[in-house]
């Protein structure tokens, strides 16, 4: 079977004229975790934000789980995945974080105690039933992400998709949706900067740059490749030992 | 700015109005707002009930007075110009303490500030027991077209960020040495509104694609539907009936 996110020869232009991505080509099986690196405005979010039909490719084809994501399935593939912006304020929009969270089913068709139970599954994986009837702009940042990564569970997706999961966390924030993260079943894609994250949740690493896939190593090596991660202006933390998950003196 | 800018409103307790279904309250309050308005002005005895009743309700409510007062103000602006009209006003005229005022225009000052006051009492207590995101729900359950409630969710939500954006900008401004004194000075202020109304249109769009993103198509789904019981319409009825019960009377009589 091919994989469960299938891209090929994708590129795609903004209305303005850039051109971001040129030609991609990737493919992530089912279970998989998958880092997507690379320097702001290599295409990271580009790509992601083509993975469910927000934006549609000037050349080439994706496919989910088998299905082309073009108009007649925009429905289904994007129950099947789930996009986690960066900025939690845009993927929190109702008044309290469970309209937020029942957002998703309901434009699936769900009703009454089936939503219900949905939303309070996908509450209770993010440790987040304490926060069903706040209001967004009164959670943390940490809270917010729960939030956040709650509302695209409740759509029971194949795939997750992550956009900078880790960024504006404090560090125990950061602890706690890792560890969140690490107990999903779902296939991931984690775009982000954070070498150690992706170290501990991703054994395989794409770097994009300039629209396009420039390595797709397992993320152990790449972190040998010093000459890599500096051409694709990416860092491991000061003083990083990546032998014991801790900094060296 | 800061946290809990649209909840400033809201007082949390535990009284028999902070219980009452949010429908019922929004009947009840639009109820006793249109009897205000229509009560002729000469009727002082109908709006000495009015005011009773509500004095009543916020002890009820358990709100502070001072808490209603302060809030009061905020009509301040509007009826400010009332206070004009007993000098600018024609008629027949009165003197009190040696100023000569029209009878007509001290009526019409008298019509606003109560009118104006009783309104605004009644909407902070009904904002002051009710969670925003209930009202809303209220409405919706009232059958408010789901479009305007759609946008009435969507900028109270998000109302707080930009006032925020606006805060840290202006922050971003005083920080480099911007003190604005003179009409001069004042482009920054301008080309910052700009760029406010630029970065809203862009959260817009991302909060769109969010949207998209988990299956909308169009039709905002409608919050759950719990119909108020009895006892609450009981006391809608009884408030309503004795707001609207009064202003006919005053009606008839005058």
């Amino acid at each position: 079977m091919s994989g469960v996110i299938d891209i090929r020869g994708v590129e795609f232009s903004y209305p303005d004229g850039r051109k971001v991505l040129h030609g991609v080509d990737l493919e992530i099986t089912a279970g998989e975790r998958v880092a997507i690196l690379g320097p702001n405005g290599a295409g990271k979010t580009t790509l992601a934000l083509h993975l469910n039909g927000i934006l549609q490719p000037h050349a080439g084809t994706i496919t989910v789980c088998g299905i082309p994501v073009v108009g007649e399935h925009y429905r289904e593939v994007r129950r099947m995945v789930g996009l986690v912006f960066q900025d939690t304020n845009d993927q929190l929009f109702m008044p309290t974080v469970r309209e937020d969270v029942a957002f998703g089913p309901a434009n699936l068709g769900l009703k009454g105690e089936a939503l219900d139970r949905r939303v309070d599954a996908a509450l209770e994986v993010v440790s987040g039933s304490e926060l069903a009837d706040r209001p967004p702009h009164h959670l943390s940042g940490g809270e917010k992400r729960r939030a956040a990564l709650a509302t695209v569970l409740s759509m029971e997706p194949e795939v997750l998709v992550f956009d900078e999961p880790t960024s504006g966390l404090d560090p125990a924030g950061r602890r706690e949706l890792i560890l969140t993260l690490a107990d999903l079943p779902m296939t991931q894609l984690v775009i982000t900067h954070d070498l150690p994250l992706a170290l501990e949740l991703c054994p395989r690493s794409v770097i994009m740059n300039r629209g396009r896939v420039v390595a797709d190593v397992p993320t152990s090596d790449l972190l040998d490749s010093p000459d890599v991660l500096a051409d694709n202006r990416l860092e491991l933390p000061y003083g990083f030992d990546r032998s014991g998950d801790a900094l060296s003196s | 700015m800061g946290a809990g800018h649209s909840h400033a409103l809201y007082v949390h307790e535990h009284s028999v109005v902070h219980r009452m279904a949010p429908q019922a309250k929004l009947v009840a309050a639009l109820g006793m707002v249109v009897s205000i308005a229509i009560t002729p002005r000469e009727a002082v005895w109908a709006f000495a009930i009015y005011a009773a009743v509500i004095v009543g309700l916020t002890g009820l409510s358990r709100i502070r007075p001072g808490f209603v007062a302060v809030r009061l103000l905020a009509v301040a602006p509007f009826v400010v110009f009332a206070l004009f009209i007993p000098f600018i006003a024609t008629g027949e005229t009165t003197e009190i303490l040696g100023i000569t005022l029209s009878i007509d225009g001290l009526w019409g000052t008298w019509n606003i500030l109560v009118k104006a006051l009783l309104g605004a009492s009644v909407s902070i207590l009904l904002t002051a027991t009710t969670e925003v995101a209930d009202i809303i729900r209220g409405l919706s359950i009232l059958r408010v077209p789901a479009l305007f409630i759609a946008i009435t969710t969507f900028m109270i939500r998000y109302l707080e960020l930009i006032s925020d954006e606006l805060g840290r900008m202006r922050v971003a401004m005083t920080s480099r040495g911007y003190d604005p004194r003179w009409i001069s000075q004042a482009r920054p202020i301008a080309s910052s509104a700009g760029a406010l109304f630029v970065r809203s249109y862009e959260r817009g769009e991302r909060v769109h694609a969010a949207m998209l993103a988990r299956g909308f198509t169009g039709d905002m789904p409608m919050p759950d539907t719990e119909l108020a019981n009895r006892p609450q319409w009981a006391g809608v009825l009884l408030l309503v009936g004795v707001f609207a019960g009064t202003a006919i009377i005053a009606l008839v009589v005058l």
